[in-house]
């Protein structure tokens, strides 16, 4: 029997996820409620003028993006491990990669679903418009960064009984880097500051992201192999 | 490959987790075509044998060849030749049934040509044709299982790995479960079935394997044995009491 091909394997299991997220909205939905109630707990918390409130707001959102993404990610994993599914996908003529790949794009479409609600709500709340397209896009960045790294990790620490409070302390440090290109970048955006000012950091953010993916995709098949 | 090359060897296989060893010095020599039921206590290997020779553990010493590939060096040829059912379901719950089967169809590069065909037939195999479109956590244990047998030879694999799969079910579910590994059998897959449950390993499987602590300590030919002839050769191999 042949290998299937990368790509036709990714897809299956991406639009495997899609479609079982569709019919159940377990995941989205927990991701959507957290968003709400954290952006909305931060609102609530910091009462700010509308100077720290515009230095702040960046902050505020990759936090809520980052908990919300880590939210996602276990139990994305968790329902591979839990039905015994990941071995039924070890077992097939398939890339262990191209099951990365797979699982990355579903959490990434998720979590991009999540990213793309809160600015509009961000923007009500806080009073500070960050629904602008360079904003947009350090988002996408910054969600294929937590994507790539998280789907990673969460498959490792999915393995084991505290996996709930494994996943953000493994994960926390390990996405520093991206989460301060991605901060940096959306203040600079946010505060209307020059362009030579930030337009570093999407590029930061971008090679970072590629990095993360290339070493992921290398990792992975040691990860879910016993 | 040669018919008269057993289909899967395995020789002098160690496995070890850390420092404890869970298999040791192992061999085992399966015809194409052959029903072995691997018995044995808790804990004495089984099911890290099946998931060896599934290509889903590697071993920490030893040979494993499947068709004559080498596992886990040549683990990508073998895939394709493997099927595997275990007590868990490995399906996906907001899926329906059809839809599990056609995932699983892709995963295993199925001409889109066959995929409709070959899944409508195994569900009919399996008697779940008019609950194709349902959703898989809408199912009884017994009906999952069958689902995983359709999901497990959906590929037409030579090779059917079973890990307890009686777990769980009740009298009529098993007695159903009977009847689609015999069936399997008879169409000519060689099945190793790791259970407890002696009486139907007696019924079903062509010879019985039993471990202890790892090692093979009886190899022998169960068709023409009864229940408890088997049930008694278990306890003498292993030290165990039996209710059979």
């Amino acid at each position: 029997m042949n290998k299937t091909p990368f790509w036709r394997t990714t897809w299956a299991i991406m639009s495997k996820d899609l479609r079982a997220e569709l019919r159940s909205r377990e995941l989205v939905g927990a991701m959507l409620l957290f968003t709400l109630l954290a952006i909305m707990i931060f609102s609530f918390a910091l009462e700010l003028d509308r100077l720290t409130r515009e230095e702040v707001v960046s902050g505020v959102l990759w936090v809520t993006v980052v908990f919300a993404s880590i939210l996602g990610l276990n139990r994305s994993m968790a329902m591979e491990r839990e039905q015994g599914n990941m071995d039924a996908m070890l077992l097939a003529p398939i890339d262990r990669s191209a099951i990365f790949a797979g699982k990355m794009a579903g959490n990434f479409i998720f979590t991009l679903v999540v990213g793309v609600l809160l600015l509009p709500l961000t923007t009500v709340l806080y009073n500070v418009p960050v629904a602008r397209p360079m904003l947009a896009l350090v988002l996408l960045l910054g969600i294929w960064g937590f994507s790539t790294v998280g789907t990673l990790l969460a498959a490792m620490t999915v393995q084991t009984r505290a996996r709930e409070t494994l996943l953000p302390i493994v994960m926390l440090p390990v996405v520093l880097p991206l989460l301060l290109a991605a901060v940096r970048a959306s203040n600079g955006i946010i505060a209307d500051a020059p362009s030579e000012q930030w337009q570093a950091w999407p590029q930061v953010l971008l090679v970072i992201d590629v990095i993360y993916l290339v070493m992921c995709l290398l990792m992975f098949p040691f990860v879910v192999e016993e | 490959m040669s018919e008269t090359r057993p289909i899967i060897e395995v020789v002098d296989l160690v496995k070890a987790f850390g420092v404890m060893p869970v298999l040791r010095k192992f061999n085992l020599s399966v015809q194409r075509g052959q029903f072995v039921a691997l018995l044995g206590p808790n804990g004495s290997g089984k099911s890290t044998l099946l998931r060896l020779l599934a290509g889903l553990s590697k071993p920490t010493a030893g040979h494993i060849r499947i068709g004559g590939w080498e596992l886990p060096r040549e683990a990508a040829a073998v895939r394709g030749q493997i099927g595997m059912v275990s007590h868990k379901p490995l399906l996906y719950d907001n899926l329906t049934a059809q839809e599990n089967l056609l995932f699983f169809a892709r995963l295993y590069n199925m001409p889109k040509s066959e995929q409709k065909m070959r899944i409508q037939e195994q569900l009919k195999r399996v008697g779940l044709d008019r609950r194709a479109d349902d959703l898989v956590r809408t199912f009884s244990r017994g009906m999952l299982q069958r689902l995983t047998i359709a999901r497990a030879l959906l590929h037409q694999p030579h090779v059917l790995l079973l890990d307890e799969p009686y777990t769980g079910l009740d009298q009529d579910a098993g007695g159903v479960l009977d009847e689609l590994l015999i069936e399997a059998h008879q169409s000519g897959h060689t099945l190793v079935m790791a259970t407890h449950q002696l009486e139907r390993a007696a019924q079903l499987a062509q010879r019985a394997v039993i471990l202890s602590r790892g090692k093979l300590v009886l190899d022998i030919i169960t068709e023409s044995l009864s229940g408890h002839e088997l049930a008694v050769c278990y306890s003498e191999a292993t030290g165990a009491q039996t209710a059979s």
